[in-house]
């Protein structure tokens, strides 16, 4: 989704996301077509009404040592099509619950995007194809830039159009809401 | 200027003309919930104080997915659903009545309607002409207390279909060709739009499974135009009223046209884990399964029951496999009752549940044992999806579905239907 207008807008949104402004974290790898099921899935249904729970088993049927072993700060980096399938907006959010600071894939499912733009966790179309487990990235959500500390290298990530870069600067859209009452996206 | 159908259904909203990739915030006709997803909107909604609903008589909050609750937590979350029913006057689907797809396109959504949705295939209402997408539980839940959400207007892909089905083939085998041609994100972004003379000689049903599985290509919905086809469904109904013309116009720009002959498609499954993962059934033949489901949104009307009991009829299932039928709603159970379709499906050796989305999401009623196989009428077979990582679920027709029942392996239908 790319548009023209996205630097100077983020430059616009850059004071009210200076708390999040960079990330750093360390990297864990995930294929092509992690689905929704992966993240949260349906035997889990009951949980749903209480995600800290719920978070404790985000991607298990991913990678089963996943929750357990990632630390706060940490990075998602995955293939193509992260997020396919259902519109469990509880995927997005027990990602962010269990601390994980951004996702960075190839593509992003439709729903699942604007649904962790939704939950105020930031989502980076990015080729990860250089990224290896483990590797430390310093993400730069106001330049729009991934450092890969470990490999010295420096990428630029596709911008968010400027409808999600207000709501994600908003911290979501239940405080995107709280701030305006109403939509306000202009 | 010429537009597609997804930004007429837009434009009419926004009052005035708009193209793709550009941002409206627009009215929306229907809300809807599910069981699932509800319960997380509500809470939103408590957050921000804004516990209401704009427009009750089209907001339906439905009790699907855990239909009748397996467990406590289920149960106390459907509780949530009817209490803000009760509070805010929306309408309240309960236990009895079925899928929430399949109870949105009989009774609330009509053509030119912008239809929200927190499940996925709320794609499925794009069969109307509806611009019927899925969102998550807070868009959903801030489109209700509202009555506005903001869209991109899509891009759209035109699906041109031509030719009518061969005998043992289906709207399904279709879908399903066409997500493995062009993958799960072929379309993502984008609005379906089935056209062409093969789309106009779809019965609704058949429409309707094709929107309800736009969304395993990644589409924002499927849509149709509202023809002669449509006004017949709508007055079966009782609804005729709500029928309006409504197409294309000729000339609009579409980022992509993919071509199908329905003549020239073959019976298809979906292999594991993937709905891409799209092969023939003649290719898939022979694999054992453990477990046949024939309902869902996508395949559990009256007219996949009708064909399912075709081929069970005076026929058992296989000994070593299980065969799970679950109406898609009410009204569909009503049928098969009145057509004594249910009496051939026990006969046959059939567990028939009440209707809703049964088996398909792996909360109850058909959960797959460890390295068992599946082959189910349902939308999806990812990893886990029926409630099992460890298990394989196939993609097909309720004929292949029926045919690979009796056979214990998967069956051409063609062979059952002579």
């Amino acid at each position: 989704m790319p548009d023209e207008n996205v630097r100077s807008n983020e430059k616009d949104n850059k004071e009210e996301n200076t708390h999040q402004m960079l990330l750093k974290g360390k990297a864990w790898i995930f294929g092509d077509s992690i689905s929704t099921d992966h993240i949260a899935p349906g035997r889990y249904f009951h949980l749903r009404t209480n995600l800290p729970e719920l978070a404790k088993n985000v991607l298990e049927d991913a990678n089963p040592d996943f929750a357990a072993q990632m630390q706060p700060g940490d990075f998602v980096v995955a293939g193509r099509n992260f997020g396919l399938g259902s519109s469990r907006e509880h995927a997005p959010r027990i990602i962010k619950i269990a601390g994980v600071n951004a996702v960075l894939a190839k593509s992003f499912a439709r729903i699942f995007f604007r649904n962790a733009i939704n939950v105020g966790l930031p989502v980076l179309e990015i080729d990860t194809s250089g990224i290896r487990h483990g590797d430390m990235l310093e993400v730069d959500l106001g330049t729009g830039t991934v450092r890969n500390a470990t490999r010295d290298e420096t990428m630029t990530f596709t911008p968010l159009p400027p409808v999600m870069v207000k709501i994600l600067g908003d911290g979501g859209l239940v405080e995107h809401f709280k701030k305006y009452g109403d939509f306000n996206l202009g | 200027m010429a537009s597609t159908l997804a930004e007429k259904i837009i434009a009419s909203h926004v009052g005035r003309s708009v193209e793709p990739g550009e941002i409206v915030v627009t009215g929306v006709d229907v809300a809807a919930l599910q069981d699932g997803t509800g319960p997380l909107a509500i809470m939103q909604l408590q957050e921000l104080d804004m516990v209401r609903a704009h427009n009750p008589e089209k907001t339906i909050l439905f009790l699907d997915h855990a239909a009748p609750s397996p467990r406590k937590e289920l149960s106390n979350a459907h509780m949530s659903l009817r209490e803000f029913a009760a509070r805010t006057g929306a309408v309240l689907s309960e236990i009895s009545e079925g899928i929430c797809h399949q109870r949105l396109v009989e009774e609330y959504v009509s053509p030119g309607d912008i239809l929200i949705g927190a499940d996925s295939h709320t794609c499925t209402s794009g069969a109307l002409a509806a611009f019927a997408t899925g969102m998550g539980s807070t868009d959903v839940g801030i489109g209700i207390a509202t009555g506005k959400t903001w869209l991109r207007v899509p891009e759209t892909l035109r699906v041109v279909i031509a030719g009518r089905f061969a005998t043992g083939v289906y709207a399904k085998d279709l879908m399903l060709h066409l997500i493995g041609m062009i993958g799960a994100d072929g379309a993502t972004y984008m609005a379906l739009e089935f056209v062409g003379p093969g789309a106009e000689a779809m019965s609704m049903p058949e429409r309707f499974t094709l929107s309800n599985m736009a969304v395993e290509a990644g589409a924002k919905t499927g849509l149709f135009a509202a023809d002669e086809e449509t006004r017949r469904y709508l007055d079966e109904q009782g609804r005729g009223s709500d029928y309006r013309e409504l197409a294309a116009d000729a000339g609009a720009e579409h980022a992509r046209t993919v071509e199908i002959d329905a003549g020239e498609v073959e019976p298809n499954v979906s292999a594991p884990h993937a709905v891409e993962n799209t092969r023939t059934v003649s290719e898939a033949a022979g694999t054992r399964v453990d477990q046949v489901f024939i309902g869902t949104c996508t395949n559990g009307r009256i007219e996949d029951l009708r064909v399912a009991a075709e081929i069970l009829e005076r026929r058992r299932r296989h000994p070593g496999t299980r065969l799970i039928i679950t109406p898609a709603s009410r009204s569909t159970y009503v049928k098969a009752a009145a057509e004594g379709l249910l009496r051939i499906f026990a006969e046959a050796g059939a567990t028939v549940t009440g209707p809703g989305c049964g088996a398909c999401v792996g909360v109850h009623g058909g959960i797959l044992g460890d390295g068992e196989v599946c082959l189910a009428t349902q939308n999806r077979n990812f990893q886990g999806r029926m409630g099992n990582a460890e298990a394989f679920i196939y993609l097909a027709s309720p004929a292949t579905a029926a045919a690979t029942a009796i056979a214990g392996v998967i069956a051409d239908p063609r062979d059952y239907l002579k």
